[in-house]
């Protein structure tokens, strides 16, 4: 007896939403196994990680407000996945946006109102998608690899900012410390619900995946992405110019993360010091591919990790772990989704192997 | 002779794969130095019973002898060491390498570079074949190629040699060449497993025949007193089509006017295009004829849009300059093409066949109306391209790779007939299809014509040209010969430019043996 691969005649729907599942759980289950292992209470740590961000309600205004990023930056990378344009600069992408909406609200002294929000939200959305132009015109023009150009640009934006919030943009009242001077209230998102740090961006984040689900179901752009994603070759017989595909697909990346950099900003955290760049642009990468780089997939994706954030800052109080033990559960689940991916076209066979006896005249 | 026994027995061999019994209870034998044809169509099941008598699969019942004792061959180093030799229909080489080092790499046993070359040098003496081995394999035409694997296959005195469809991209006086090279090896004692679908081939060279449908072995005969229809109809297992041209056909205005075309190769090895010119009419079916690898491809993208030029009056479609639009761009001006590879190039495979007719149809049939997709629209087109041309699939939502070979070419070919060119540029449109699906993608495309479009057809099949096509030009080199009526070509001539500057020194004495049997059945054919 053996285990066969053996290809299945259509990608299994099923495995489709079983295997992100499967990740999930499997991580879990993992999880309990190491942390028992080194000697700390895995069931609680792993409980304490994965689900009582979501059993107290306390705790769920925290998670909404941490998925809301995750959702919108996967969004856009999910695009960009699908056409195999590999943007791995949103960290980078996301704090250009956060500038850029700085800078605008800076730019506007101390006017704001709904209008002065929007032009800050805008001029995020812009300097993001101007940020993911530079891979896409070195990709276009010069076939530069965009995996490593995009992500050297993180480190390069890393440098704008804390040269920004350490010279120019310092506040002048803070005590030195390298960070922006707090937004004035008309600067900022309204908050949805009174008492809660739940913001209007996080309901941009619940509407964006449908608009991007019906964009990409019915639209010819949507077409165009899953083609050049799925046949290049047939996407050029189809007349899709693959160069404006990589525009579109880096642009709309970009874009998405500066967003979400942006609404960060004037939504939640209202100032930007060093500790701006939180690792959202690179966490969303897995959530783009736990969400099977579907829109809803990604919604659904960005609130499982934004509670594993949550819970593992709970875990370091709870069970004594550092809240980076959520990072290493992060990427257990990107694995374990990588490597069930082989289901969706694959079926697992036990078959019994008939005694080949080499009866053949080896001897000779 | 009788009570010797056979070199090669398959005693009911089956093979399942899921979805399909690709062979079922299959039993024959091959005696020594026979020379003996494995027939059938597409989908058949040919390539499966070799590969397990090569080793590279097991079958799932079954046994196979060899010389009379049973065997198992678990890889195909077994097989070789057996005595079992193959030249699969792709080449497996390096194209930067020379021919002594793609031979040395494939050899199971190391031997010296010099002693390896003597041997090569002895094998190829002996059987006329003419090769430098020093040469590098991307400057070597396709036959030649070939002549590597053969003389591959032959390094290791194999005493039965499986070819896999070897002739379909040699010109008419490289398959003659060939066929001395195997008749000589028979008469060695080698025994010769041919698997082909050229009936003519399979008359000129096998002394035995067994044909193949849906995985069952069907019949055994010789071919030698068969006709090719004979042998078709039992190979499909019906009667076979005929196709009806329409008597005293005339030419209507120039639809494709192709003037001093010139294009880059693509990548590396790519052919270029040299100064192609030619021009297509309303009415006619114009065909293109060549050796594979002569800049087919690269002629069919620049047809299709899917390559532009600067030099926009080199491409005209009823007078217009369309050399610097792209495919979308022609199509709307009525130019459809369908390119030679089926899965990932002219179809998505992953996709639904609605969403497939999107892919070229959604401007000219309005499938998408203001960059919105109408999936009404297109499942409704996507249903009348199935009926219409008898596509079997469980309906218009199945992916494009879940059809048959045959099924999915007569879907493109339907999806861009329906939708009425003035042009349509195909590639190969009965490359890997069975004979039914076949016939019926040429009555379509003599219909098509007959309705008044042009049709430009490049096919390395020269009988389906000859059978199909008013007007015949060669490919070589990415240069195109002048056009001539099919009805006054000469099928030597046509080999000669095939053949063209490459087989200088290989095809030198090309007008010795001139394939007249061949040229006899085909134009007859027409």
């Amino acid at each position: 007896m053996r285990l066969r691969l053996e290809k299945r005649q259509e990608p299994s729907r099923l495995m489709v939403v079983v295997t992100p599942i499967a990740a999930v759980l499997l991580t879990m289950l993992i999880g309990v196994i190491v942390f028992d292992a080194i000697g700390i209470n895995g069931q609680k740590a792993v409980v304490d990680i994965f689900l009582t961000p979501l059993l107290a309600s306390y705790k769920w205004q925290d998670v909404a407000v941490k998925a809301a990023p995750l959702i919108i930056i996967a969004l856009g990378l999910s695009i960009g996945n699908r056409a195999n344009v590999w943007n791995i600069g949103a960290e980078g992408q996301y704090i250009i946006g956060a500038l850029c909406a700085a800078g605008v609200g800076i730019a506007a002294g101390g006017a704001g109102g709904p209008v002065i929000v929007m032009l800050m939200v805008l001029a995020g959305v812009a300097g993001g998608a101007a940020w993911a132009a530079i891979p896409a015109a070195l990709r276009t023009r010069f076939s530069v690899n965009e995996i490593l150009s995009s992500l050297m640009l993180t480190y390069v934006a890393t440098q704008i900012l804390g040269y920004l919030v350490g010279g120019p943009w310092k506040d002048p009242n803070g005590r030195n410390f390298p960070a922006t001077a707090p937004l004035i209230p008309d600067q900022t998102l309204p908050i949805l619900v009174p008492g809660t740090t739940i913001h209007l961006g996080v309901l941009i984040a619940v509407i964006l995946p449908f608009v991007f689900w019906a964009i990409m179901a019915r639209s010819v752009f949507g077409f165009q992405i899953r083609v050049v994603g799925s046949a290049p070759q047939a996407a050029r017989h189809g007349g899709f110019d693959s160069k404006q595909t990589i525009w579109l697909a880096m642009l709309i990346g970009g874009g998405m993360a500066g967003l979400a950099g942006s609404l960060e900003f004037t939504g939640a955290l209202k100032a930007i010091n060093l500790g701006f760049p939180s690792g959202y642009g690179f966490t969303a990468i897995i959530v783009s591919f736990l969400g099977r780089l579907h829109p809803i997939g990604c919604l659904i994706a960005g609130i499982v990790l934004a509670d594993t954030y949550v819970g593992g800052q709970l875990a370091k109080t709870s069970v004594h772990i550092p809240d980076s033990t959520a990072g290493i559960f992060q990427a257990m689940m990107l694995f374990f989704i990588l490597a069930s991916d082989i289901f969706v076209r694959y079926r697992l066979r036990i078959v019994r192997t008939q005694k080949a006896a080499p009866a053949m005249a080896a001897g000779e | 002779m009788s009570d010797t026994p056979p070199r090669l027995g398959l005693r009911g061999i089956s093979k399942r794969f899921p979805g399909v019994l690709a062979n079922d209870n299959v039993s024959f034998e091959v005696k020594a130095g026979e020379i003996h044809a494995l027939l059938g169509e597409n989908g058949a099941g040919k390539s499966t019973l070799v590969k397990m008598i090569y080793g590279i699969m097991q079958p799932d019942a079954g046994e196979i002898s060899w010389n009379g004792e049973r065997v198992v061959i678990p890889n195909p180093k077994v097989a070789r060491k057996l005595g079992i030799g193959m030249v699969f229909q792709h080449f497996s080489l390096f194209e930067a390498l020379t021919v002594l080092e793609n031979i040395a790499l494939g050899m199971d046993a190391k031997i010296p570079q010099r002693e390896l070359e003597g041997r090569i040098k002895q094998v190829m003496e002996q059987y006329g074949l003419t090769l430098d081995p020093r040469r590098i394999v991307s400057d070597l035409s396709v036959g030649e190629r070939q002549r590597i694997e053969i003389v591959r296959a032959l390094l290791s005195n194999p005493t039965l040699l499986i070819m896999d469809e070897p002739t379909s991209v040699l010109t008419p006086q490289e398959v003659e060449q060939l066929f001395v090279v195997l008749r000589q090896l028979a008469k060695e004692g080698c025994s010769i497993l041919y698997i082909s679908h050229k009936l003519h081939e399979i008359k000129a060279l096998c002394e035995t025949a067994t044909i193949l449908r849906g995985g069952k072995l069907v019949d055994t005969c010789d071919p030698r007193v068969e006709t090719s229809r004979s042998m078709a109809e039992k190979m499909i297992g019906g009667n076979l089509r005929d196709i009806h041209k329409p008597a005293g056909r005339s030419f209507g205005r120039e639809k494709l006017v192709v003037t001093e075309l010139s294009m880059p190769g693509l990548g590396h090895f790519g052919m270029s295009l040299k100064d192609i010119s030619f021009r297509a009419h309303a009415g006619e079916i114009f065909g293109i004829a060549g050796v594979a690898g002569n800049g087919q491809t690269a002629l069919l993208l620049a047809l299709s849009g899917e390559a532009t030029t600067d030099d926009a009056q080199a491409i005209r479609i009823e007078g217009e300059e369309i050399g610097g639009l792209n495919a979308k761009q022609r199509r709307l001006k009525g130019l459809a093409s369908v390119p030679e590879e089926r899965n990932g190039h002219a179809a998505v495979p992953d996709f639904t066949l609605s969403d497939n007719s999107v892919l070229t149809g959604r401007d000219r049939l309005r499938l998408a109306i203001s960059g919105i997709i109408r999936p009404g629209r297109a499942r409704r087109y996507t249903g009348e391209v199935i009926s219409a041309f008898d596509v079997k699939t469980t309906g218009t939502e199945a992916t494009a790779g879940s059809l048959s070979g045959g099924n999915l070419q007569k879907y493109i070919m339907g999806r861009e007939i329906l939708q009425k060119p003035q042009v349509l540029v195909v590639s190969q449109p009965t490359w890997g299809v069975d004979a039914g699906a076949a016939a019926a993608i040429h009555q379509a495309l003599v219909d098509l014509a007959a309705a008044g479009s042009a049709i430009v057809i490049i096919s390395q099949d020269l009988d389906e040209l000859l059978q199909l096509c008013d007007t015949l030009a060669v490919i070589n080199g990415g240069r195109l010969s002048r056009a001539m009526k099919v009805s006054e070509a000469d099928i030597n001539e046509i080999g000669l430019l095939m053949g063209g500057i490459h087989g200088e020194g290989a095809a030198a004495a090309p007008s010795a043996p001139a394939p007249s049997a061949i040229g006899a059945e085909a134009t007859s054919a027409a």
